[in-house]
């Protein structure tokens, strides 16, 4: 009888649950978004790759934020002014901006997480880059207290932010994951456990769920978010696979509705295959050759501007990187607004015209096939770095300069490059940070440790720090920085070779991916059919 | 026997010791560091990183550090999944790493063991030919060619399989890693077994077996086979602790989130820590499996006895 009993229990709460399951349920719109790379970390202190920011874009929200085409919008902060000297910042924070948990978000949150980003005991990467905060690099390099920093919390929605100089870059910075805030309840009472899945409290449209590296990374969307109402997207799946070839099999399986990278040695057969899912356009990102500007022979700029003029771009952009990357002639590339980068004055002379000056140059200075110039080029590995080092060897052999190519991985590359070994020209490249010309010209400055080709000209020098100056007046400044760019690019401080392009590939059921110069995607702003 | 096991517990530790010392310092000697990128730090800034992870100290004292924790199970953080301790990385990924090892162990075992009996009895016949060149194509087919092969046939034309994840677990995830990892081992397995099975058939007491008027069945599988099997058995231990410990290829290919690309990941990225837990663990795994084939080895034939 117990048992007719219980099974008829059973049997009726399987029924009630059967019913349950009658009402339509609500689908969940999933967006599996796959990634050449893993991301490092999700403590907005501890990343620096665009991994990273695509992740902590989509969990936290800073001050400032990105839209879908890389726009700056208020993000935290509803509101800002900015002083007459342009040294204090004033962000109003939004009433309903609450964190994960519920708790509010305040400014505190906002002068805490400023202060660890510098606390020497962090050891955050982007550290350096909000130098520009008051007393941020004294505290950072163990010189000054981290309540000194020029950041107060007003009063509970008001933040203060001073700074040492006018920087009208300064909120473009902020978007920059590393100004992201951290919740300092969750880190004070679960010490390095914060960061755990389920524990990480976070401010952003949405939470993080799971995260098995190499596998996937899952985050739901936040209920609590200010703007939940107008997000689409309840799941994001975060999938790395590193090999590009697989990745577009799963792009074909539809076990992808993007990823950010592309096989690029395939693209014209996969523009074939998959049309306007391949998406190639610009993207703020230099790829250079430093070349040693204090060593002989390399130390005479008229040297140097025979071996670019030498370098067939088109040549090396067309047939290596199959237009997956565009010929380059100025340190910045295009696509920062109200900036005119400061192209080298051969860029409009055919390749011809370009060899025969260069040619004319080597003879001059004594080079000819027959007593050639001896050229070693370093490079980190990757196919297409060897294959631009081996078109920019064969170019440059007819000109009487015998290029020898040296090959390591990218640890020891740019190791070797960072204790300013002895080398002739070694491969690098840029990445925007945020969108100002800065971002470019700052790695050429005489101390910065990004400066391997160890430029030193008084001119460029002085005409940065006019820039600095002239941070209250947008305009003048970047005039100043054009100018900065023009001495820098007629001196080959450095040998700007190509710009770098997104490629994406992109499910037409996703919109809301729109292309952008900084490659930005916040899954906030897309839907899904 | 037992007396001998503990014996070999007792001579792995001084062997793990010199490993990990070997490898601590070996992969020091490398040049660029964890935190050498294509965006340069400021010297001040990676002089912080450096303090943060305790890499300011001199070397022979990190190396002590390092060994204290190492006896306390502690292998440290990783430089460049910093969320995430070498240990965590290890609970999450070994297992991945050793079910797939394991089931293309077993597999390759079965078949490629079933494949080389068949071969052998069938010497010089069409049977023998065709598991010889299906075996030479299998061993000589790299699996960086086989398994988009997999993914292309049965991931997008027949739609079988996903192309690649792990899918918690789900079987179908598994089949292509696996077959992948596999084909090549049932190649191997396959022309050791044939090898050894025909020398085995050849041999007085299986000649002896069948003028005792034993049934075909009888003497291939309860006599022949026992002789046969010795170096398969010696080929498996150090293939398992090789299969079970991840295949860089098949986890990067298949987007398997197991251990074995973190020991050429983890070299390239200097991530040193990373670099010796997977050395510490792929020394324990070779250790392990050593031991078991030579104890397998008693058991199987008994002229072999460690007492």
């Amino acid at each position: 009888m117990k048992k007719l009993l219980s099974a008829t229990l059973l049997a009726s709460s399987l029924l009630m649950a059967g019913g349950a399951f009658t009402v339509p349920a609500f689908a969940e719109v999933v967006y599996n978004r796959g990634s050449s790379a893993e991301p490092e970390s999700v403590d907005p202190h501890k990343t620096s790759t665009v991994y990273e920011a695509h992740v902590l874009r989509d969990l936290f929200e800073g001050l400032v934020m990105q839209d879908q085409n890389a726009n700056l919008i208020p993000g935290a902060a509803e509101s800002w002014t900015v002083s007459d000297d342009g040294k204090i910042y004033t962000f109003k924070l939004r009433k309903d901006a609450v964190w994960s948990d519920g708790s509010p978000v305040t400014a505190e949150d906002f002068a805490y997480s400023l202060r660890r980003l510098e606390d020497p005991a962090t050891g955050a990467e982007y550290a350096s880059m909000l130098y520009v905060i008051k007393g941020a690099e004294a505290v950072n390099t163990g010189k000054g207290k981290p309540e000194d920093m020029g950041v107060k919390a007003v009063d509970e929605k008001t933040l203060e932010v001073t700074l040492n100089a006018p920087t009208p870059y300064f909120l473009e910075m902020l978007t920059h994951q590393s100004a992201y805030p951290v919740n300092k309840a969750s880190i004070d009472k679960l010490g390095a456990d914060w960061i755990k899945p389920g524990n990480l409290v976070s401010n952003g449209a949405y939470t993080l769920a799971e995260w098995v590296p190499n596998d996937h990374l899952k985050m739901v969307k936040n209920p609590k978010f200010h703007d939940a109402a107008n997000v689409k997207i309840d799941v994001v799946n975060f999938i790395p696979t590193e090999d590009r070839s697989s990745a577009m099999k799963r792009f074909e399986a539809g076990e992808f509705d993007s990823y950010d990278d592309l096989p690029t040695e395939q693209l014209a057969d996969l523009k074939a295959k998959f049309g306007d899912k391949v998406r190639v356009g610009p993207y703020l990102g230099t790829y250079y050759y430093a070349i040693k500007t204090d060593k002989e022979p390399w130390s005479n700029p008229k040297l140097r501007r025979a071996i670019s003029m030498a370098i067939d771009r088109d040549f090396i952009a067309e047939k290596v990187w199959q237009n997956s990357m565009l010929p380059g002639y100025s340190m910045v590339p295009p696509g920062i607004q109200g900036y005119t980068p400061a192209e080298a004055d051969y860029a409009n002379m055919s390749q011809i015209d370009r060899e025969d000056e260069a040619r004319k140059i080597l003879e001059e200075l004594g080079y000819t096939p027959e007593h050639p110039l001896k050229m070693e080029i370093r490079y980190n590995t990757s196919e297409n770095h060897k294959n631009t080092a081996v078109a920019i060897q064969e170019q440059l052999k007819p000109l009487g300069v015998e290029v020898t190519l040296l090959n390591t991985d990218t640890k020891t590359h740019y190791g070797f490059l960072e204790q300013k070994g002895n080398y002739d020209v070694a491969r690098a490249a840029w990445i925007a940070d945020y969108k100002d010309p800065e971002t470019f010209l700052g790695i050429t400055r005489k101390a910065s440790g990004n400066n391997y080709s160890n430029y030193n000209s008084p001119k460029f020098e002085e005409l940065m720090d006019k820039a600095a100056a002239d941070g209250g007046k947008p305009e003048e400044r970047m005039k100043d920085l054009a100018a900065a760019e023009r001495v820098l690019v007629d001196d080959l401080g450095n040998i700007p070779l190509l710009y770098y392009s997104f490629h994406n590939i992109v499910s037409p059921k996703l919109h809301g991916f729109d292309d952008n110069v900084m490659d930005v995607h916040p899954s906030r702003f897309m839907s899904k059919d | 026997m037992l007396t001998y096991v503990i014996k070999r517990f007792f001579t792995a530790i001084p062997t793990l010791f010199v490993i990990v010392t070997l490898a601590f310092f070996l992969i020091r000697v490398a040049p660029g560091g964890p935190f050498n990128q294509e965006r340069g730090l400021a010297p001040e800034v990676k002089a912080n990183l450096e303090r943060a992870y305790g890499l300011d100290d001199p070397l022979w004292r990190q190396y002590l550090h390092y060994l204290s924790n190492l006896l306390h199970g502690n292998f440290g953080p990783s430089y460049n999944l910093p969320d995430f301790t070498v240990g965590e990385l290890f609970a999450k990924g070994l297992p991945v790493s050793v079910q797939l090892g394991a089931s293309a162990l077993i597999l390759a075992l079965f078949v490629g063991g079933v494949l080389g009996i068949v071969a052998a009895l069938n010497q010089n016949k069409l049977g023998d030919y065709l598991v010889i060149a299906t075996a030479t194509a299998g061993s000589t087919i790299p699996t960086f060619v086989i398994a988009p092969i997999i993914q292309l046939f049965f991931g997008l034309t027949w739609m079988l399989l996903p192309i690649g994840g792990w899918g918690d677990g789900a079987l179908v995830n598994k089949i292509g890693p696996v077959l992948t990892l596999s084909l090549p081992q049932i190649a191997i397995v396959a022309r050791l077994m044939r090898g050894s099975m025909i020398e085995s058939l050849r041999s007085h007491h299986i000649r002896t077996a069948r003028a005792l008027g034993l049934s075909d069945w009888s003497v291939v599988v309860r006599h022949a086979l026992r002789g046969a099997i010795l170096p398969i058995i010696s080929y498996a231990g150090p293939a398992a602790a090789a299969l079970l410990t991840g295949s860089v290829i098949v986890e990067t290919i298949f987007a398997i989130p197991g251990v074995g690309r973190y020991f050429v990941d983890a070299a390239l990225n200097r991530d040193y820590t990373l670099v010796m837990g997977t050395v510490v663990v792929i020394a324990i795994f070779t250790i392990v499996f050593n031991l078991i084939v030579d104890i397998l080895y008693a058991v199987v034939d008994p002229r072999v006895r460690y007492d």
